[in-house]
């Protein structure tokens, strides 16, 4: 039976989850001289190759910049035969980069924070109660990813020259909360959607209080997907850049506007070493969020 | 006095009745099963009787207390769910444990009933496992447990068994009634399996769309069903309609090819008809003589306990049968004579 | 048992929704609004954005040759991403789902984890790879072709749109690979259909949704991109979002700048439309809602 074929179980509750992801870490290492004879079986040796070329051509861009963040030249090269460290060093005397470093970090923990506030209480009612208006809701304040961020980009600028907030980390980090809220409000509905609704009754039925079984029972059974979509908003915030160009101003540039600003004046091997770092940055934050939910499930979503 | 009693209970979705007036007195103590197929109403009642749905019309009372508007999590009534609901981020003991820490039981007191419960269930080794890493049978126990723990004045049971195997099933059916004799607590439990009803329950409440149709314990019922429904849906029977000839000398039912089966007709009418319940094991086989009935095995079935025959005759196909006793069995598409003793065919009204 | 009765009150799903709704007001609905009324503004090259309605930037947007020329310029690159994602993404994702156990997953995070990558280190990667010292080109020149410049022209910008974009392609074939019964492809070829014609007969009427949907989201977000034209287009080729970041950022034109931006919107939702309508019309029928 092809294996791809699961069967039934679409949704696994949340603790079935963790306890997947180390199994399928174990059976992986023990599968795998199997599976190799076995991709071979099932697809053709030219589907093989042509896979091995995309696989490529996705890492490509992502390992040069990591092995030339390592070059000692001054010019952008791969360092064949030597590795140095002195980029590394030029990105944390870099001040400004720095500074827009601590920026990014400050603005994407807020912003995810106060996204996953939000999301909640709104994913609750759209997952749970019919109202009149539910569906234009939810279209809402799923638009930012229809509305290109361009267009939210200069929108913003207009809202922001309205309000005088140009310079304000504030109205920065309001900005990225509503481009990132679309991610946390995806997975807090789909894991009230896999929530058992009758674990809640039976709460109920043991004399529990609305808001205690909202408290001990639903919550903690959320939590996994509340904590992914904190972590996906995370990282959508900390990686922004085209509305980030019109609404940022020298005191509150993040990272990825001033990695561009300096890419587009003079490019030397400190940009590699800070595009090594983020890549870095960004598979911690791969592997804690697999950890916590299922990377590929977060990444294909709950359709 | 009976401890839970149902008045005129009805539910409606708009115009469709899914409970119409079930009125039902519950002993203290009773194991009372609502049996039925889907679609009949007896998880509707389980539900109202928990809270969890609200009643359009009638009044429930749970110890002179009347319970009909009280929200699900002021009753204090035990609840055990088909999915069995456990808490799947709490151990089993967190799990048997909140309904106590809902009643502000002290931890100490609450350990001690915990333990209790647990070995009473036999999960005293599992009580730091989580629910996914218990069998199915385990699970049950532990959803039996927490429901059982807070002493509940009923304890109501979701259709416990269906999600078990045949052979777990079987020994569970057995657990439950043991556990329920032990500690007394008053049980309503749904299902649809026919012989797990009769095989716990001290009265059995058969449903059929939306409506209770008998209410009598397990024996009675089986041997006097009301309904011709009933009778094939509370264990085999074979059906044969007629009509009733009362005469001088007795009564009898005159069969669709004419023949006569001398029959208590009890309060049926000359001239009614009627269609005569005869169950398989009261058939036996028998030699030629006057007044059996002759006939022609189709079909042989074997059983383990049990032969099964499918006897064609001038009756029509009639189910036969007999109990494995080591003795041969009857060959298929032999020919052979069957009879019945006066007192074990039934009459119902006709299935309209 | 089934649902729990609802004893909260009619309001808990206003109350809820409401922190959210008013955020989203403001910093939604509201600029857009405001960005609408601008581009209606004048906008005079000494005095700035001036009060009163014209029709004057859209005019321009619509008449001058100059942004006719960048927004087919934007059309056809990013039409032929969508192309290009389509060719490699669908093959690919099918591939995957053939795959075995572990690959599978490891594989569909290679192709995935790129999207948590910010997409100025992804374009500076490839300019680093087209480059005229590049390893492309390095190739290039041991296989004798000689060097290609690749760097400011379509050519990077669209090898970097595809970089980018193929995991949006892949998502939704794959989603829609996921719910394909493998026993159905088995039962065709029971029937000695060849492995071609269920492929084009079984599996590509099915995963026509996935694609469509893929390509609406490739489309869209190929047109308004900013950081792979800025860094891999070069001064001289401008696509729709360099544009209307000179007008705000450097001519300072926002009425200018704000008409194209809606231009682009309107454009985006169009397009974003009339794939749902037929997504409606031709596969709810057949295939039912999904």
């Amino acid at each position: 039976m092809p294996s791809g074929w699961a069967g039934h179980d679409d949704n696994p509750s949340s603790d079935e989850y963790i306890g997947r992801s180390l199994e399928g870490t174990r059976a992986g290492l023990g599968a795998a001289r199997r599976s190799a004879r076995s991709i071979m079986r099932r697809t053709g040796p030219i589907a093989m190759v042509f896979h091995a070329c995309v696989t490529v051509f996705m890492l490509a861009p992502l390992v040069i910049v990591c092995l030339v963040a390592f070059t000692p030249e001054n010019t952008l090269s791969v360092p064949w035969k030597s590795f140095s460290l002195r980029w590394f060093h030029a990105v944390f005397e870099h001040s400004d980069l720095m500074q827009s470093f601590w920026n990014s970090l400050g603005v994407a923990t807020l912003a995810a924070t106060l996204a996953v506030l939000f999301a909640v209480p709104a994913g609750i009612a759209i997952a749970r109660h019919e109202f009149p208006g539910r569906q234009a809701l939810n279209g809402l304040l799923l638009s930012p990813l229809i509305v290109p961020h361009l267009v939210l980009g200069v929108a913003m600028l207009r809202l922001f020259a309205l309000f005088g907030a140009r310079g304000s980390a504030l109205w920065l980090t309001l900005a990225h909360v509503v481009i990132i809220t679309p991610y946390a409000l995806r997975l807090v509905v789909a894991a009230l959607a896999g929530l058992d609704r009758s674990a809640e009754q039976a709460a109920l039925s043991l004399g529990a209080s609305h808001w205690t079984v909202f408290r001990r029972i639903t919550l903690p059974l959320m939590l996994p997907g509340i904590t992914g979509g904190w972590m996906l908003a995370f990282i959508n915030s900390f990686d922004e850049v085209t509305m980030s160009i019109f609404i940022t101003s020298p005191q509150t540039v993040t990272l990825p506007v001033r990695m561009y600003m300096i890419a587009t004046e003079s490019i030397d091997p400190m940009m590699a070493a800070v595009s090594a770092l983020m890549v870095a940055v960004t598979a911690v934050a791969m592997i804690v969020l697999d950890r916590l939910y299922g990377l590929d499930k977060i990444l294909v979503g709950q359709h | 006095m009976s401890f839970l009693i149902l008045e005129g209970v009805s539910k409606y979705y708009g115009d469709f009745g899914a409970l119409i007036d079930m009125n039902l007195s519950v002993e203290r103590g009773e194991f009372i099963s609502l049996l039925g197929p889907s679609g009949c109403g007896k998880t509707t009642t389980l539900q109202a009787i928990a809270g969890l749905t609200p009643v359009t019309r009638g009044r429930m009372t749970l110890d002179g207390r009347d319970i009909t508007h009280l929200p699900v999590n002021q009753r204090g009534l035990g609840i055990v769910f088909q999915s069995y609901a456990l808490f799947p981020h709490m151990t089993v003991a967190e799990n048997v444990s909140f309904g106590l820490e809902m009643r502000k039981m002290p931890k100490h007191e609450r350990d001690t009933q915990i333990a209790q419960m647990l070995k009473l269930v036999h999960l005293d080794a599992h009580a730091q496992r989580y629910p996914r890493e218990l069998s199915g049978g385990q699970r049950q126990r532990v959803a039996i447990a927490r429901a059982l723990v807070i002493a509940p004045p009923v304890l109501l049971l979701d259709e416990p068994l269906s999600n078990l195997d045949a052979k777990l099933r079987e020994e569970m059916q057995f657990e439950l009634r043991r556990i329920q004799r032990k500690v007394g607590t008053t049980t309503i439990m749904v299902t649809h399996d026919q012989a797990e009803a009769l095989s716990i329950s001290d009265r059995v409440v058969v449903m059929e769309a939306g409506r209770a149709t008998q209410i009598d314990a397990p024996y009675r019922l089986y041997e006097h069903p009301k309904t011709e429904f009933i009778s094939g849906f509370v264990g085999k029977t074979n059906l044969l309609p007629g009509r009733v000839s009362r005469s001088a000398s007795g009564s009898a039912v005159v069969l669709a090819q004419g023949q006569r089966l001398t029959v208590d007709a009890g309060e049926f009418a000359d001239g009614a008809s009627v269609t005569v319940c005869l169950r398989p094991e009261k058939l036996f086989f028998t030699e030629a003589a006057n007044g059996t009935l002759a006939g022609h095995i189709e079909e042989r079935f074997f059983l383990g306990s049990q032969w099964l025959y499918r006897v064609s005759s001038d009756l029509g196909e009639l189910e036969l049968s007999c109990a494995n006793d080591g003795s041969a069995p009857v060959e298929e598409h032999a020919s052979v004579h069957l009879a019945w003793a006066d007192d074990v065919a039934r009459l119902v009204a006709p299935q309209p | 048992m089934s649902k729990a009765t609802n004893t909260a009150s009619r309001w808990t799903p206003f109350a809820l929704s409401l922190p959210s709704l008013a955020l989203f007001a403001l910093m939604v609905l509201l600029p857009l609004a405001l960005t609408t009324l601008l581009s209606f503004q004048q906008y005079d090259q000494d005095k700035g954005v001036q009060s009163g309605f014209t029709l004057a930037s859209y005019a321009l947007v619509l008449g001058d040759s100059y942004y006719y020329e960048i927004f087919f310029r934007t059309g056809w690159i990013a039409a032929l991403t969508t192309l290009i994602c389509v060719l490699v993404g669908a093959p690919e994702a099918y591939i995957l789902s053939r795959m075995g156990k572990p690959w599978r997953s490891i594989f569909l995070l290679v192709i995935l984890a790129p999207l948590l990558v910010s997409v100025v280190v992804r374009a500076f990667g490839w300019s680093l790879l087209l480059g005229p010292n590049g390893i492309v080109n390095q190739v290039f020149q041991w296989l004798g072709i000689g060097q290609v410049k690749m760097l400011y022209t379509p050519t990077a910008v669209v090898v970097a749109l595809v970089h980018v974009m193929l995991p949006f392609m892949v998502i939704p074939v794959w989603t829609s690979l996921q719910k394909l019964d493998p026993m159905v492809e088995n039962a065709a070829l029971s029937l000695n259909a060849s492995q071609f014609t269920v492929m084009r007969r079984i599996v590509l009427p099915q995963i026509t949704p996935g694609l469509l949907s893929g390509s609406l989201i490739v489309f869209g977000l190929s047109a308004s991109a900013l950081a792979i034209p800025g860094l891999l287009g070069g001064r001289r080729l401008k696509m729709v979002a360099t544009l209307i970041y000179d007008e705000y950022l450097h001519e300072l034109n926002w009425p200018l700048g704000a008409a194209i931006a809606l231009a682009l919107l309107v454009i985006n939702l169009v397009v974003m439309l009339s794939y749902n309508a037929v997504l409606e019309g031709a596969y709810a029928k057949r295939m039912g809602r999904s």
